[in-house]
């Protein structure tokens, strides 16, 4: 076999193709990340003005004009101080768990859509990704309680790995609502039923729904009120208490990175995602000349607000509360709406 | 080329994991080789045209099971097991039991005789995407196993209870 | 023809994941060359409000774990056939949704049960 038959023109053209191929989903990948986690820094500095204004109160103030800049602060900060692994740790899990954390939070962010063709992976079965990558955020929530050889991080870690798990069927399953009214399980398609359906967003026809996946979110995520394995009065700092700089600010960038996941999530299954309902576009028609990935991130940011609000409002609630809320409230409730639904499509098919 | 090329690596690494979760003496460890183990098989039924199954590996055995596993094996106190040089006893039963395992296996791999293809060629669910495919099968002409699935899972439910409850009182 | 087909739009979050694991080990290796390192043991203790950690740090544990674990795969797996049932509805017509409704049904069977067993209550 001599090398003219196997590097021939075309096996080369398609390297070039891939190459560039990939160079092109790495560009895409290096914004997403890029903007995701300016993002993420700006959540926080975001989260701690309006906790501090609801509480009469300015929050930070004092690095950057109005305190702009804490964010780049904190992260120094944390990137300097001392790296303290506990004696008699497991070294290699320790290591890997917040890393296990933060990557399956991260990888979400491939298949959201932001705008009408920016997706970095328009994969068939998004939805069921996203349900995926939870799941394995439970890893590294316990792997790192246990990791640490210490009583409250294990603790922590196994109430908040129960309290995750116990909400991923109620989230997974107030989904199947839209799932039925769009018909996929591609996230851009899920928008684009909603851009074409009578009711502009499916959180009106789908409120119990909505209602169902909101609270979900919160606990996946370990918001208040539902954060009692992190809380600091009972138990420290739950299952991070044993782990300093970086570290732990790659949990802290997952828990925030999971929860813009979940708000867009929820912006693309019952807000509309990066379309405007129609009803909104005869009243307002020089509307549509806005690019779709702002009303995305308007959505987002609402979603935002409202995790910022309750926080600053709502009383935590006890872990054997939040459980029984989870498994006897939640659970039958989306199994109900699930059947409504499904027996008003099927009476609407009868009727017209 | 490509995808045989992936078929390789992927074929050579569950084995290499599948012997590394098993010769593990820390069982916390083990279970972090069988996660990526079970990405890797997720791997494969991606390559195989069946990205339903990639997500149900992930969600169910990955998200779902092997966790199970995780909560039974931390919640053990285990330091004194650490300890321990070998587990059995090896010699030749279980020499020759693995034997006629691999026997029997390379058997009945070598009479496989591959069925005719039918009607879901690749284009067609490539079109049609695999969940629809599949849904419509399952639910109009597979409908006596689906209901019988469910009467398994009511069994393994009420039986997990029952166990635990029984441990509980005693 | 087997072989023939790649699933060429997982590539990117193949990549994704290789670059998220990336960051992350870049981020705790880069860290390593500039961050102070003077361990003493007290500083290594692990930490119990300042009192000296006695006991062995993994307690018994409460069965209840084991059964919420046991009871999220048996829901999961019921969830997984919700799924395709969902997105063909409208195609497969109006005993499907029957049958959907016998399968919850029969699960709502063994949800009372664990109701009723106390499975879902924490003390």
């Amino acid at each position: 076999m001599n090398m003219a038959n196997v590097i021939s023109p075309s096996t080369v053209d398609a390297l070039i193709k891939f190459g560039i191929d990939v160079a092109i989903i790495l560009l895409k990948i290096v914004i997403v990340l890029a903007i995701g986690l300016l993002h993420v820094a700006y959540a926080t500095y975001f989260e701690r003005k309006v906790i501090g204004h609801m509480q009469v109160r300015l929050g930070p103030m004092r690095v950057g004009p109005h305190g702009l800049l804490q964010p780049f602060a904190d992260g120094i900060k944390l990137f300097f101080k001392e790296d303290i692994i506990p004696a008699q740790a497991d070294k290699v899990v320790f290591y890997i768990a917040p890393i296990i954390f933060m990557a399956a939070a991260m990888v979400n962010l491939s298949v959201i859509p932001f705008d009408a063709n920016f997706v970095i992976a328009d994969i068939n079965v998004g939805l069921l990704f996203i349900f995926a990558m939870a799941g394995i955020g439970v890893y590294g929530i316990f792997i790192s309680g246990w990791a640490s050889n210490s009583k409250y991080a294990f603790m922590g870690g196994l109430r908040s790995s129960a309290q995750v798990i116990s909400y991923e069927i109620a989230m997974g399953l107030s989904l199947v609502g839209v799932m039925m009214m769009a018909g996929s399980l591609n996230l851009s398609d899920i928008i684009r039923a909603q851009g074409e359906s009578i009711f502009g967003m499916y959180a009106i026809p789908q409120f119990i729904g909505f209602i169902v996946f909101v609270i979900a979110a919160v606990a996946e995520t370990n918001r208040t009120p539902f954060d009692l394995p992190e809380a600091e009065s009972e138990l420290v700092a739950g299952y991070f208490t044993e782990y300093s700089s970086f570290r732990f600010a790659l949990f802290f960038l997952g828990e925030y990175i999971a929860m813009i996941l979940m708000a867009s999530l929820c912006t693309i299954c019952f807000l509309g995602g990066w379309t405007l309902p129609w009803y909104v576009l005869k009243i307002f028609p020089f509307l549509s000349y806005v690019p779709g990935v702002v009303w995305f991130v308007l959505k987002v940011y609402a979603f935002f607000f409202f995790y910022y609000w309750i926080r600053a409002t709502v009383p935590r609630y006890r872990y054997d509360q939040f459980m029984a809320i989870g498994w006897k409230i939640l659970i039958p409730v989306a199994i109900g709406n699930i059947l409504l639904t499904g027996l008003v499509k099927i009476i609407l098919k009868e009727v017209l | 080329m490509v995808s045989i090329g992936f078929f390789i690596y992927f074929a050579f690494a569950i084995v290499v994991l599948s012997l590394l979760v098993v010769t593990r003496k820390n069982p916390v460890h083990s279970v972090l080789w069988m996660l990526l183990l079970f990405f890797h098989i997720a791997g494969l039924y991606l390559f195989l045209n069946a990205e339903f199954m990639a997500a149900i590996q992930v969600i169910v055995y990955a998200g779902g099971i092997l966790v199970l596993f995780l909560f039974v094996v931390l919640l053990m106190n285990l330091r004194e097991e650490l300890s321990i040089g070998k587990y059995t006893t090896f010699g030749p039963t279980g020499f020759t039991f693995a034997l006629g395992l691999f026997v029997a296996v390379s058997m009945s791999l070598s009479s496989f005789i591959a069925a005719p293809p039918g009607k879901y060629s690749i284009d067609l669910i490539k079109q049609e995407t695999h969940i629809k495919a599949l849904g419509k099968l399952l639910y109009t002409e597979f409908i006596y196993p689906f209901e019988v699935a469910s009467l398994i899972l009511l069994v393994a439910m009420i039986g997990a209870i029952v166990l635990a409850k029984r441990r509980l009182k005693s | 023809m087997p072989g023939t087909y790649l699933p060429t739009e997982y590539l990117p979050v193949l990549i994704f994941i290789l670059v998220a694991e990336a960051f992350g080990f870049g981020a705790l290796l880069i860290g390593v060359v500039f961050r102070p390192k003077k361990p003493y043991p007290e500083k290594l203790m692990p930490y119990e409000s300042g009192i000296n950690p006695k006991g062995e740090p993994r307690t018994r544990f409460a069965i209840r774990f084991y059964i919420i674990a046991m009871l999220f795969v048996v829901f999961d797996v019921e969830a997984i056939f919700i799924y395709p049932w969902a997105i063909v509805f409208d195609k497969i017509g109006i005993f499907a949704f029957i049958e959907m409704v016998i399968f919850i049904l029969i699960l709502l069977i063994g949800y009372i049960y664990a109701w009723k067993k106390e499975a879902f209550v924490w003390d």
